[in-house]
C-alpha cells in the first residue's frame, strides 16, 4: 500500500505543516516509500490477539496531588521568545 | 414534509482543581495573560505532563452521578493539531478508553412527563489557551493561561427533538456539576460551554441526517436561539431539495445567526494515538466505592426529601432543589425559622423575581441567609407585617443593611397597640359614610376597601389581623 | 597527565589535594581549545560557568560538602535542557533556544558538585545514527577523523574517547549512547527505561528514549548512574524503584555467570573483524567462569521495522511544539498562521528530521493507523516477550552492538535505511525497554569494537559488574586515539 507520490508528500506535509522544497519532493517521496516497503515486513507477522504494547514496562500512573506549585515566571519563559507585546505571543491574525 | 430534529451535545465542563491537569500551575480566572503558563503549559522542549488525581476524583464523581460505568482502565491520546491557542500542537484528551462510559439522566419537559437522556461517555482532557484579536492590527496576541486546565467533556447521545429538550438537559447536567462541586459552573468564565450537534430527518425516517456542529456556545438562552435558528437553516434547505454540509459553525448572537468556521476545519486528521509521556489511569472497584461514599444528595434526592419531610408541593420541590445555591440557602432559611412554606414561598416568588429581573444568578443574590432569617423572623414576631417586609427586603438588596436596621431606621415597625388602631379605623368610618352605610346594608366586599384604607392611613404598619377583626367590630355595631 | 585519568582517580585525586577542581577544569577547557578544532565535538562551550562551578566545587570540598561527583568537569549533550545556556539539540529549530530551566539530569549533576565544561554536538534531534544530521556540523571520531562517531550522541562519545572531558552524558532511543560508544572504543550504558528521568531531555520518541553515562570504564558509568537515577516526580513514566549503589557489586566474581549468545546477532549483515572481537570476549567471559549459551531471539529482525513506526510516530508529535510561536526559529515575515507554521518548520528541520516527522504523520494518519502504528505495538510486545523467555535461561545477553567498525563521513548519506540498519542490534533493547551497555572489547581495522551487554529490567548493577570485571582482565578501555593521548 506504499509508493507514495509528490501529491501524497505533499498532504502530509501540510498535515505536519512542514515546508520542504518543491525539488526535494521526488526524493522524500522515493525515501518515504523505500522506508515504508521496509516496515511492511510486519504485515507478514501474525499479531492475531497480541495486546499492543505502549510502554516498555506494564506501569500505570502516578496520580499527582492537586497543589499550585508554579508561580509567575512570565519575564524568564518569555526572554527568548520571537515575538511578544504585553505578555502576549504574537502570531499572523487567525481568522475564525 | 414534517421533520424531525435530532440534537446531541458535548459539554464541556472546567473541571475546579487548584492546578492544572498536567501541571503545577494555577488555574485562578482573571489573572494577567500568561503569568499562569509554567513551562509544561507552555509546552517547552523537554517538559513533561504528570496528571493532577483530583481531576480524576472529580470525573469519577460526575460518572457515578449520571448512573455510568466508570472505566477502571483509562487512556490518555494525543489528539494533533497546528493552532496557536494549543502549545503542544496537541490537545491531550482521551478517545479510545474514557474515564466514564454509558450513563443517562433524565430531563422534565415542558407538559410535566419525563425524558431520559442518554450520556454516552465523558472524558478528560485539557483546555487550551485564549487568541486575543482586539488590540492588535493583523496579529493575534496568544495568552496560554487557561492552556492546561481541566476539562470533562460529556457527550450525549443524539436524543433530543427540541432545543427546549437541549436546554433542559443542559440544565440538569450544570445542575449536576454544581452540586457535586467538581465544577463552578461560571459560564461567563467559560467554565461550562457547549457545543450542538444539530440534524434535521423526515419524521419516521430511521437513519439520521446531515449535521451541523455548533461550537462553543455559553449560555442557556444562546443554546436555544442558536439550535433553532439553526434548524431553521436546515429546514429551508431541504425543503427546497438541497442538503446539509457536514460542518462547524459558530453561532452569532448579535446577528441571530449561525456561519460556517471553515478555517478550523481545514483538512484536519487528528492522528489521535495513546500519549507516550503518560501511563494508563488505572481505578480499582474499591476505590471507586470510596468515591461514590463522598458523593452529595443530588437535585432528585432532594426533592424527593423536601416533598416528603417538609410537605412541599412537588413544584415547589423542584424549584428549590435545580440550583444547589438555591438549594442550600432554602435548607438554611427553614430550619432557622422552621416554616417550610414561607422560606419557599419568599424564595420562589419575590426573591426569584427580582433576580431574574436583575439578571442575577441565584448565588450572585446580593442578600444573605442570614439577612432573609432576620426578615423573616420580625414577620414571625409580629414585629412588621408581610408587605412591609417585601419593602426592607428590596432595602437590603439595595445593601442598606439588615432587617431590623432597616426598620429602625425607617420606623417600620407594625402598629400592634388597639387603641391606636382604632383611632385610623374611627378615622376612616367617619371619613367615609357612603361606604359605610353600602357596607352595613350588606355589601360585604368592601371590607377590603377598608382595610386597604385603614392600611394606607397607617402607611402599611398596622397589623393586618388586627385591622381586620377590629373593623368587623365597629362595622358591625 | 590529569585528563587521562577515570573519575574515580581524578576524585581520589581532588581528594588529595593533588590538584583544585578549578585547575582541572583549566586543563580541559585548554585541550577543548586546543584539540576540538579537529573534532568538532561541541556546540556550545560554558568557560566560564565551568570555572565559577570549579571554584565552588573546591569550596564545598574545602567546607567538607563533598558531593558524589564534586569536582569532575563533564559534557552535558546538548539535549538536555541547561538554564541560561543555549539547548540546541543538533537543530537549527533551537538555535535561539535558551532554556529558562535545567532538566532533572542537570540539577542533579549540579547537585553532585559536577562542573559542566560545555553541550556536545549530536543527530538533529538525536535522530541519526553518525552526527551527521546535526545542523552544527559532523562530528569526527577521534580514532581516524575520516570516520564518522556513530550517533546520535557522537560529540559526547568523541569527547570522551579524545581525553576533553573526564564523562559526558548520551540519551538512547535506538542505540544514539550504546552506537557511537562502540564507534569511539568508551562505555555507554543505556539503562532501564524509566530509571533515569526524562524531564528536561528533548523528546525525541518518548516511549524509547533514555539518559545515561557515557564513560571511560565501568566503574566511572556506576558512578555516574548514582547521581542520575531516580524517581522524578516531573516524570510520569519514571519508575519508583529503589537506586542501589550501582558500585556495591562491581566486584562480585562472573563465575557461572549465564551468558546468552542470540544467533541472530551473529549472522550475515555482521562484519567479519567485528565478529572476531566480539568472539575473543566472548572467550575472555569464559575463562572468567561465565558459561555461554547459544540463545534464539526470533522476532529480533522484527525491531527495525517496529522502531521505524512507532519513533517517526511519536517524534512527528513530539515535534510538533517546534511551531515558531514561543521560542525557537522564526520564519521572517509571515503572511499568515500556515505561513508561520510552514516556513519556520521548513525551515528549521534539516532533511533526516523531515523524513521522519512525513513517516510519522503519514503512520499515525486516518485510516493507516491500525495498520502502522498499532501493528507496531503488538510486534513491539513480541520482541519483547523474547527477550523474557530468554532472560528466563540466561543472566546477560551479549552481542556486538553494531555491525561494523565506523563508517566513513558521507559513506550512508544517501542510504538512509542502511544507516537505520547500523542500529540492528540496539534497537530491540529500546523497544523492550531494558538496559544495555557497550564496552570497548578490541580492534578492527584499528578502529574499535564494542561488545553491547543486554540485562534484565533494572539488572544495571548486573551490567555494571559484569562490564566490571571484563575491564580488570583486558585493557581495550584504556587504549586511546594517538593524537588525543
Amino acid at each position: 500500500m506504499s509508493k507514495l507520490d509528490k501529491s501524497d508528500v505533499e498532504k502530509i506535509a501540510f498535515l505536519a505543516r512542514l515546508g520542504i522544497d518543491e525539488q526535494d519532493i521526488p526524493e522524500y517521496a522515493t525515501n518515504l516509500s523505500n522506508i515504508l516497503d521496509m516496515v511492511e515486513q510486519l504485515d507478514s507477522v501474525d499479531t492475531d490477539g497480541v495486546k499492543p504494547m505502549a510502554h516498555p514496562l506494564d506501569a500505570v500512573q502516578r496520580l499527582r496531588a492537586d497543589v499550585v506549585t508554579e508561580v509567575n515566571d512570565r519575564e524568564n519563559l518569555q526572554a527568548y521568545a520571537p515575538e511578544i507585546s504585553d505578555g502576549l505571543y504574537l502570531v499572523p491574525k487567525v481568522i475564525e | 414534509m414534517q421533520w424531525e430534529v435530532v440534537i446531541g451535545l458535548e459539554i464541556h465542563v472546567q473541571l475546579s482543581t487548584k492546578s492544572k491537569i498536567f501541571s503545577g500551575a494555577s488555574t485562578a480566572y482573571g489573572a494577567e495573560p500568561n503569568t499562569q503558563a509554567c513551562t509544561v503549559d507552555l509546552g517547552l522542549p523537554g517538559v513533561l505532563p504528570v496528571f493532577n488525581g483530583e481531576a480524576l476524583n472529580k470525573s469519577v464523581m460526575f460518572g457515578l452521578a449520571v448512573g455510568a460505568q466508570i472505566n477502571e482502565r483509562s487512556v490518555f491520546d494525543r489528539k494533533n493539531y497546528f493552532y496557536p491557542d494549543s502549545p503542544k500542537a496537541y490537545q491531550i484528551s482521551q478517545l479510545y478508553y474514557p474515564i466514564v462510559g454509558e450513563g443517562h439522566i433524565d430531563i422534565d419537559l415542558e407538559d410535566g412527563s419525563q425524558k431520559r437522556i442518554g450520556v454516552t461517555r465523558a472524558h478528560m482532557e485539557e483546555d487550551a489557551g485564549k487568541s486575543l484579536h482586539e488590540n492588535f492590527q493583523n496579529q493575534t496576541g496568544i495568552d496560554l493561561n487557561r492552556a492546561g486546565t481541566p476539562l470533562l467533556e460529556i457527550v450525549s447521545e443524539p436524543d433530543m427533538r427540541s432545543a427546549k429538550e437541549a436546554v433542559a438537559y443542559m440544565r440538569k447536567i450544570h445542575s449536576i456539576v454544581r452540586y457535586l462541586g467538581i465544577s463552578d459552573g461560571n459560564m461567563q468564565e467559560g467554565s461550562f460551554r457547549c457545543d450542538a450537534n444539530v440534524s434535521l430527518r423526515p419524521k419516521g425516517q430511521e437513519e439520521f441526517g446531515t449535521r451541523a456542529e455548533l461550537k462553543n456556545i455559553n449560555s442557556f438562552r444562546f443554546v436555544e436561539k442558536a439550535i433553532n435558528v439553526e434548524i431553521e437553516r436546515q429546514m429551508e434547505i431541504l425543503e427546497e431539495g438541497g442538503s446539509v454540509t457536514q460542518e462547524t459553525r459558530l453561532y452569532d448572537a448579535e446577528k441571530n445567526e449561525t456561519r460556517s468556521m471553515r478555517s478550523k476545519e481545514e483538512a484536519n486528521d487528528y492522528r489521535y494515538f495513546p500519549d507516550p509521556d503518560l501511563l494508563p489511569i488505572v481505578i480499582s472497584a474499591e476505590e471507586i466505592e470510596a468515591i461514590r461514599k463522598t458523593l452529595p444528595e443530588l437535585p432528585e434526592a432532594k426533592c424527593t426529601r423536601f416533598m416528603e419531610e417538609l410537605g412541599l408541593p412537588e413544584k415547589d420541590a423542584k424549584a428549590l432543589t435545580v440550583d444547589r445555591d438555591m438549594a442550600d440557602y432554602y435548607e438554611q432559611v427553614q430550619q432557622s425559622i422552621d416554616d417550610a412554606k414561607m422560606a419557599a414561598n419568599w424564595l420562589l416568588g419575590d426573591i426569584s423575581a427580582l433576580n431574574n429581573k436583575k439578571g442575577l444568578e441565584f448565588k450572585d443574590c446580593p442578600v444573605s441567609a442570614e439577612q432573609l432569617i432576620g426578615l423573616l423572623k420580625r414577620i414571625k414576631d409580629n414585629t412588621i407585617s408581610g408587605k412591609i417586609a417585601k419593602d426592607i427586603y428590596l432595602a437590603m438588596f439595595e445593601g442598606e443593611g439588615d432587617a431590623d436596621a432597616i426598620i429602625d431606621k425607617k420606623g417600620l415597625k407594625q402598629i400592634t397597640d388597639t387603641g391606636a388602631i382604632e383611632a385610623i379605623i374611627d378615622e376612616v368610618i367617619v371619613n367615609n359614610p357612603g361606604q359605610v352605610a353600602e357596607f352595613q346594608s350588606g355589601k360585604d366586599k368592601l371590607i377590603g376597601f377598608f382595610v386597604g384604607q385603614v392600611m394606607k392611613a397607617s402607611k402599611g404598619k398596622a397589623n393586618p389581623g388586627q385591622v381586620n377583626q377590629l373593623l368587623m367590630q365597629k362595622l358591625k355595631k | 597527565m590529569m585528563h587521562n585519568k577515570t573519575i574515580t582517580e581524578l576524585s581520589a585525586g581532588l581528594e588529595a589535594g593533588e590538584f583544585s577542581s578549578v585547575e582541572l577544569t583549566q586543563t580541559y577547557l585548554d585541550r577543548i581549545k586546543l584539540l576540538d578544532k579537529q573534532l568538532n565535538s561541541f556546540i556550545t562551550m560554558t568557560p566560564e560557568l565551568a570555572l565559577e562551578q570549579a571554584k565552588n566545587a573546591d569550596a564545598q570540598r574545602a567546607a567538607g560538602n563533598v558531593g558524589l561527583l564534586n569536582g569532575i568537569p563533564l559534557a552535558q549533550k546538548d539535549i538536555f535542557c541547561t538554564k541560561g545556556v543555549k539547548t540546541s539539540c543538533g537543530s537549527k529549530m533551537l538555535e535561539p533556544f535558551i532554556s529558562p530551566y535545567d532538566a532533572t539530569t542537570i540539577s542533579q549533576f549540579n547537585e553532585s558538585g559536577a562542573v559542566m565544561l560545555g553541550k556536545t554536538n549530536m543527530d538533529e534531534f538525536a535522530m541519526g545514527s553518525s552526527n551527521e544530521t546535526s545542523w552544527y556540523g559532523t562530528v569526527k571520531n577521534p580514532w581516524n577523523t575520516d570516520a564518522v562517531p556513530g550517533g546520535s550522541s557522537g560529540g559526547s562519545a568523541a569527547v570522551v574517547a579524545a581525553r576533553l572531558a573526564a564523562a559526558s552524558t548520551g540519551t538512547d532511543t535506538g542505540g544514539s549512547i550504546r552506537q557511537p560508544a562502540s564507534f569511539c572504543g568508551i562505555t555507554g550504558l543505556k539503562p532501564t527505561y524509566g530509571r533515569v528521568s526524562r524531564y528536561g531531555m528533548i523528546a525525541f520518541a518518548s516511549s524509547l528514549d533514555q539518559a545515561g553515562p557515557m564513560t571511560r570504564t565501568a566503574e566511572d558509568a556506576a558512578l555516574m548512574l548514582n547521581v542520575m537515577a531516580g524517581h522524578d516526580l516531573r516524570d510520569s513514566t519514571s519508575v519508583d524503584v529503589a537506586v542501589p549503589d550501582y558500585r556495591a557489586d562491581l566486584n562480585e566474581s562472573v563465575e557461572g555467570l549465564k551468558i546468552g549468545l542470540p544467533k541472530e546477532f551473529f549472522s550475515e549483515g555482521l562484519n567479519d573483524g567485528v565478529a572476531k572481537v566480539i568472539e575473543s570476549a566472548v572467550k575472555e567471559y569464559e575463562k572468567m567462569g561465565a558459561i555461554i549459551k547459544e540463545i534464539s531471539l526470533p522476532t529480533s529482525k522484527l525491531a527495525v521495522p517496529t522502531y521505524y513506526i512507532i519513533a517517526p510516530s511519536e517524534c512527528s508529535s513530539n515535534l510538533s511544539r517546534m511551531d515558531g510561536v514561543r521560542f525557537g526559529h522564526r520564519c521572517e515575515d509571515p503572511k499568515d498562521l500556515s505561513d508561520l507554521y510552514i516556513r519556520s518548520r521548513g525551515e528549521g528541520f534539516g532533511p533526516e528530521v523531515k523524513r521522519r516527522i512525513l513517516v510519522g504523520t503519514y503512520a499515525l494518519s486516518e485510516g493507516f493507523y491500525d495498520a502502522y502504528y498499532v501493528k507496531a505495538q503488538k510486534t513491539r510486545r513480541l520482541i519483547s516477550n523474547d527477550f523474557n523467555q530468554a532472560f528466563d535461561e540466561v543472566d546477560v545477553i551479549m552481542g556486538p552492538a553494531a555491525p561494523s567498525t565506523a563508517f566513513n563521513i558521507g559513506e550512508l548519506t544517501d542510504d538512509p535505511i542502511t544507516m537505520y540498519l547500523s542500529d540492528i542490534y540496539t534497537i530491540a533493547v529500546n523497544l523492550a525497554g531494558l538496559p544495555g551497555m557497550s564496552i570497548p572489547a578490541g580492534f578492527s581495522n584499528d578502529m574499535p569494537v564494542g561488545l553491547q551487554l543486554i540485562g534484565k529490567h533494572f539488572a544495571e548493577a548486573k551490567l555494571l559488574n559484569v562490564a566490571h570485571q571484563f575491564q580488570k582482565e583486558t585493557d581495550w578501555h584504556l587504549k586511546a586515539p594517538t593524537a588525543f593521548k
